[in-house]
């Protein structure tokens, strides 16, 4: 791997985002219109101080997710993958140059998103901020890397946004928003285990109730990093230079 | 740039499978360095499959195949073999520059080096004034010169075009091919795919294929005079006759 040829990379796609205004739009404005319906459901109950911070996780993941499983899958389709692999570019440079890129992003939409939560829809949490955003940037490095990996099993872009569904939904069910994960079911409470989204929320949760939570957000956010190994490995491995 | 004295592709026993079909049945092929040859034949023909197994992104059945001395998609090649598949691979949401930047910095260009290769690069597609628009605003023509100019930015000592030259006019056909005799010139290899027989002349090797075969492997005056035809495409039809014959004969 290649610092230079990794930053070209992330250079490449934030260049490509910035000429699509609708995607940052959507990127950084649909989170603050759904913490902002969320808080005014709730309004005059403390539900929102309890699950904002959770929802300010799973937004970037959900988000990244999309706009990288589509995005990859482009570059399957238009064969400047298979191309650039026939340069000295790396597979480990191009998966990190789209982490890189879109960690970038996932800064910019946490930024708005908590500062929208936090100073127009009242959000009271117990830690401190910055860490709220840490792990929103997490996240959404997590989101990329199960869409890096998501985007080899599609064909179409059809079957890479169904893919949301199926590889999110179940988590976001899991991941103790709903239920907390130690009151569901023995065997959801163990599948709940093993899904990544599962310890993001479990850091944000912690930031919200704990006054000086860095401790315990830092084992979270340790096995998150390694989910997001575990992806990006395995997504390496739908990157194949050769094909039939 | 890589100094080999050997052939730039060296090719013995190919044989590649796509899908059910044997697309490359058993191939021997040599291509001279410091040369434009010219890898004609009809579409179905195994022109494509060919060049993918020598730009090493082909998974083959058996066979070598080498390049500049090394075998097809080694790592030491990778900035080497300069590659344009037949549909434009660039990304239609930058701008022509921002895409053969980026393919410059893929193969280590940087500042003013990269500057210069880039403006040069654009120049020689005749791309300069389009230099900062999208891609996706370009005509097909025009996208195809951003594929081109996204594999020259790098000046590799090999390159590998597969149909080029499709749906340009005669005047960009004519400048490009100039500019791969220029580039022949000063010692680079070029291994160029058209179906467009009139192209012909203006290699200096012609490799005819026909279902994954090398139905002649010539240089453009040999053609005319072995099969006494009057053009490139006349003397295909009559070297794919007189093969029909041989075979039905057997």
């Amino acid at each position: 791997m290649n610092a230079g040829l990794t930053a070209a990379t992330s250079g490449r796609v934030l260049r490509q985002v910035r000429t699509d205004h609708r995607t940052i739009g959507l990127i950084i404005i649909v989170p603050c219109v759904l913490l902002g319906l969320l808080a005014w459901i709730y309004d005059g109950t403390p539900v929102f101080d309890a699950i904002g911070p959770a929802l300010l996780g799973v937004f970037p993941m959900i988000v990244m997710f999309i706009v990288t499983s589509v995005a990859t899958l482009r570059e399957r389709q238009s064969g400047t993958l298979e191309r650039l692999l026939t340069t000295p570019m790396g597979k480990g440079d191009f998966m990190l140059g789209y982490a890189v890129a879109f960690g970038a992003l996932a800064v910019a939409q946490a930024l708005v998103a908590t500062g929208f939560a936090v100073w127009i829809c009242d959000l009271d949490v117990a830690g401190p901020l910055w860490l709220l955003i840490v792990v929103a940037v997490f996240d959404a490095v997590l989101g990329t890397a199960l869409g890096l990996l998501a985007s080899g099993f599609a064909r179409t872009e059809f079957q890479a946004v169904q893919f949301m569904p199926a590889f999110v939904l179940p988590q976001f069910l899991l991941c103790g928003l709903l239920t907390p994960r130690d009151q569901l079911p023995t065997v959801l409470e163990w599948l709940s285990d093993v899904l990544p989204l599962s310890y993001a929320v479990d850091a944000m949760k912690e930031i919200a109730r704990n006054a000086d939570p860095v401790t315990a957000v830092l084992t979270d956010l340790g096995i998150v990093a390694g989910f997001i190994a575990v992806a990006l490995a395995l997504a390496s491995l739908t990157l194949s230079r050769r094909s039939a | 740039m890589m100094n080999s004295s050997g052939p730039a592709v060296a090719i013995s026993g190919l044989r590649v499978v796509r899908g059910k079909r044997r697309v490359i049945p058993g191939l021997d092929l040599e291509v001279p360095s410091g040369q434009v040859v010219g890898l004609l034949g009809p579409s179905g023909s195994g022109k494509s499959t060919l060049i993918r197994c020598i730009v090493g992104v082909q998974i083959i059945e058996s066979g070598t195949v080498t390049v500049l001395g090394h075998p097809a998609g080694s790592p030491v090649l990778r900035d080497e073999v300069g590659y344009v598949t037949q549909s434009p691979s660039v990304y239609a949401d930058l701008s022509v520059r921002d895409n053969v930047a980026y393919f410059g910095r893929a193969v280590g260009l940087r500042g003013t080096e990269l500057r210069d290769a880039v403006d040069r690069t654009l120049a020689e597609v005749d791309l300069t004034s389009h230099a900062d628009q999208l891609v996706q605003d370009l005509s097909g023509g025009q996208e195809s010169r951003v594929s081109l100019a996204a594999a020259l930015v790098g000046r590799p000592t090999l390159l590998v075009l597969d149909e080029p030259t499709v749906g340009l006019d005669p005047v960009l056909r004519r400048d490009l091919w100039n500019l791969f005799r220029h580039l022949a010139e000063r010692g680079h290899s070029l291994l160029v795919s058209s179906h467009v027989m009139d192209e012909a002349t203006r290699c200096d090797r012609l490799v005819l294929l026909r279902e994954g075969e090398v139905l002649a492997d010539v240089t453009p005056d040999e053609l005319l005079t072995r099969t006494g035809a009057p053009d490139a495409d006349a003397a295909f039809l009559a070297l794919i006759d007189a093969e029909t014959r041989e075979r039905s004969a057997s």
